[in-house]
């Protein structure tokens, strides 16, 4: 009964729960988190569709893998900002981060 | 879509993870302590790793516990400790606005249902999961014959990452 479509739900629901998340939290760690809840569906979505579709190639499993290491490097370099950025304006709150602005 | 009549073991067991997943996941976005939301994260990493395992691509599953739930979440475990300047209770909350709030959970709406109705009017294949896993040796195969120069540039970009998240984490000095 389980299916393809059943798997793709989860990464829809998954990705709808971090959408969620970025639009809604006003610590920049957990924006980042729920960054990493969006990866992880559309790596669910790559793994599914090919184990169920393209049985025979690895292609979707290879995309999942490289996903995965930009969202480390993301999640790296991401944190060091947040880091960075604390030290100056001693806060983690997205609404602070306005040095941007002139 | 929804046929209730070939129930088995299997999907006893994704029912199962996705449960547990999609609950973690609203934890992450949902409890107020941000330390609750970073133990939930890594609980939500672990239901993906099995969701691979239940998929025969024990490969995926291995590097989703390795890297997600081994390296990123102690990464973001020890970035919110370094962070926290603030008693704890109060570290994760929602934007203050109730405008912005229900806007934001009208566009997820929104999204979840237009997600949910192309799924529902796609024309999937009727396809079988394939019983053995074979996937390391066709990776190992693809990764260095058709895909190394992308294998190759994933490792520089690792060491561009790394380096500069030591850089900026580091910060300059004042002179």
């Amino acid at each position: 009964m389980i299916g393809l479509p059943h798997y793709i739900l989860l990464g829809a629901v998954l990705f709808s729960i971090g959408v969620f998340g970025v639009l809604t939290r006003r610590n920049a760690v957990a924006v980042l988190m729920s960054i990493e809840l969006m990866l992880n569906a559309v790596n669910i979505n790559f793994v599914a569709a090919n184990k169920f579709i393209a049985v025979d190639a690895v292609v979707g499993q290879m995309f999942s893998v490289f996903v995965i290491v930009v969202a480390a490097c993301e999640i790296a370099v991401g944190l060091a900002l947040i880091i960075s950025i604390n030290r100056q304006r001693k806060s983690v709150d997205l609404n602070d981060f306005n040095l941007l602005k002139w | 879509m929804f046929n209730f009549s070939a129930f088995s073991l299997f999907d006893a067991v994704f029912i199962a993870i996705a449960g547990v997943t999609v609950l973690a996941a609203l934890g992450v976005v949902l409890f107020r302590n941000i330390i609750y939301s970073a133990l939930s994260l890594i609980l939500s990493f672990l239901g993906v790793a099995a969701i691979y395992f239940q998929l025969n691509s024990g490969f995926l599953g291995v590097i989703q516990i390795l890297v997600y739930a081994g390296a990123i979440s102690v990464l973001i475990i020890f970035a919110v400790m370094l962070l926290m300047n603030r008693d704890a209770g109060r570290t994760n909350l929602t934007t203050p606005r109730t405008k912005q709030l229900f806007a934001a959970g009208g566009i997820t709406a929104m999204m979840l249902t237009a997600l949910t109705a192309a799924i529902g009017f796609t024309k999937w294949p009727v396809a079988q999961l394939q019983g053995n896993d074979n996937s390391i040796t066709m990776l190992a195969e693809a990764m260095l014959n058709d895909y190394v120069i992308a294998f190759e540039a994933a490792a520089i970009l690792l060491l561009v990452a790394v380096i500069g998240a030591i850089l900026i984490a580091k910060g300059v000095e004042d002179k």
